[in-house]
């Protein structure tokens, strides 16, 4: 009998942890960025190009999920619980990917230079219209708190599965590897 | 039971989010809280720049002799022409002020790179900053708000700020011997906040830049041509740029590693070494309403590879501040500027 698969692949959960550190990183300094003036120059440094990573490591995670088989959710989710977490990692995959873009698409309209790194600097991708960035600029707020939410609902579903029904859902996804008992 | 941590956790890590967004010090000084300050003091004018916000837009190229390759690898001193625009002001929130030579003018211009970078920067007119620190400043616009009563700012206020800042006392002592010149076209502009500049080897200076004009010094006279017109040195401006182009020398400064970067109040010795870069070249004006430069944000902080912030407290502060300002105006309806563009055409 072929062995059920437990686990997120090697990939999936390397990218899984790295883009949370990523996203927490970064919901961080973009509420920090806007109160400060200090250190506004240094939080908006990291803030653009580690918008513009997530933005690409979020299209390869989500291509590469296409082509990888996933572990069946556990036995203990009712088909309720497992289409709101579906419904949570797309709402996830779509704000991972439309955030940095809004980010990149704000800066454009607002005529600002998108510098990543140096003289490394990315293309305007909207013309330049104050209106347009004004409206992009509330979205990008907006949109992050939304993001700050679907990870606490997401951190804390998985919390509730860990302690209260305790039915091993983290396993699918910790670094290490983990055998069936 | 373990739900209740499991509460205590979320909370916890929102809680912690809170705190890096500055819910829990309501005092603290932020761009928000800065750009109030400003609304407070002058009032809020739909779609204008919340300081400096009487102006026009110019545009015009800098011609680089190649003297400035030595102090910074930034392209824009590879000998050669680039494109400028750029935008002359009056300082405060008032968009409709009358001219007047005392008032503190500005000029921000924004260089375009071939290599698609950018240099902007915003230049006044005073030989020095008032102010040391954002604090200074903004505890320097609260006391300057007008007191309710009078309408006029009350003087035990100010008196009571400057007791408190000698440095800002030292500053506008520099900045009342400095004679202001009759117009826009022969003011000398500066960068006042310190920078340092990156060579090909990697080594960096400390810098100050300025604006010296070519158009010969002439004093300033008695303001009462703004009686008939409000905008006489605008118009004057305009009038000049129709007939030639107006040029400035672009001066680097070199500092010395005693003189000061984080303090903006205090002038480098006069022999200081200074590089004659360039040239800008300003020929084309036109009312904020047709030019691009009303929807600029003249952020100091937008460098070029080779140009780099120094330790002076203000930068980063600008910056902020003047996003925050850019944001507000630019969702707000546009309001026609004092200088309209028929003024310009005539």
């Amino acid at each position: 009998m072929a062995t059920e698969q437990r686990q997120f692949t090697h990939l999936m959960r390397f990218l899984h942890w790295l883009m949370a550190a990523m996203v927490l990183t970064m919901l961080g300094i973009g509420v920090a960025m806007v109160a400060s003036l200090g250190d506004y120059h240094r939080l908006v440094s990291i803030h653009r190009p580690l918008g513009i990573a997530i933005l690409i490591l979020v299209v390869i995670r989500y291509v590469n999920r296409q082509f990888s088989s996933l572990p069946p959710f556990p036995a203990t989710m009712s088909a309720m619980e497992r289409t709101a977490a579906h419904a949570s990692e797309i709402s996830l995959y779509a704000l991972l990917f439309v955030l940095p873009l809004i980010g990149w698409g704000m800066l454009s309209a607002a005529r600002f230079p998108i510098v990543l790194c140096g003289s490394l600097h990315l293309p305007p991708i909207l013309p330049h219209n104050v209106m347009l960035y004004a409206f992009l600029r509330k979205t990008h707020t907006v949109l992050a708190y939304l993001l700050f939410l679907a990870f606490i609902a997401h951190f804390g579903a998985i919390l509730f599965h860990t302690l209260v029904v305790r039915d091993r859902i983290l396993s699918r996804m910790v670094p290490w590897r983990v055998d069936a008992r | 039971m373990r739900l209740g941590v499991i509460g205590i956790v979320l909370l916890a890590v929102a809680a912690g989010f809170l705190y890096l967004g500055g819910w829990f010090s309501p005092n603290a000084l932020t761009p928000a809280r800065f750009v109030d300050a400003f609304e407070r003091t002058d009032g809020v004018f739909s779609g204008f720049r919340r300081n400096h916000a009487k102006g026009v837009g110019v545009s015009g190229y800098f011609d680089s002799n190649g003297q400035g390759v030595r102090l910074s690898k930034a392209v824009v001193f590879n000998a050669g022409r680039v494109p400028v625009i750029g935008r002359f002001s009056f300082g405060g929130g008032d968009p409709h002020v009358a001219d007047a030579p005392t008032m503190v003018r500005g000029l921000g211009l924004l260089f375009r790179l071939p290599d698609g970078e950018e240099w902007r920067t915003a230049m006044v007119s005073l030989p020095v900053f008032p102010f040391q620190t954002p604090q200074d400043f903004y505890d320097n616009l609260v006391a300057s708000q007008p007191d309710p009563k009078t309408g006029k700012p009350d003087p035990a206020k100010m008196a009571a700020f400057g007791a408190g800042h000698p440095a800002t006392v030292k500053a506008i002592d520099i900045i009342q011997r400095h004679a202001p010149s009759s117009g826009f076209e022969n003011t000398a502009f500066n960068g006042l906040n310190a920078f340092r500049f990156i060579d090909a080897t990697g080594a960096s200076i400390p810098v100050r830049w300025s604006l010296a004009p070519v158009e010969p010094f002439v004093a300033m006279t008695p303001a009462a041509t703004a009686q008939t017109d409000k905008n006489y040195m605008f118009d004057a401006l305009i009038a000049s740029i129709s007939q030639h182009s107006l040029q400035w020398h672009l001066i680097v400064t070199i500092g010395k590693p005693e003189d000061p970067t984080n303090d903006a109040t205090v002038a480098w010795p006069e022999a200081r070494e200074q590089v004659d870069v360039g040239t800008v070249t300003l020929d084309h004006i036109e009312s904020e309403e047709t030019s691009p430069a009303r929807d600029i944000n003249f952020d100091p902080l937008v460098l070029p590879t080779g140009m780099a912030p120094s330790d002076d407290p203000l930068l980063s502060a600008r910056s902020a501040i003047y996003s925050q300002s850019f944001t507000r105006r630019a969702g707000e309806t546009k309001t026609p500027s004092a200088v309209t563009p028929a003024e310009v055409g005539k």
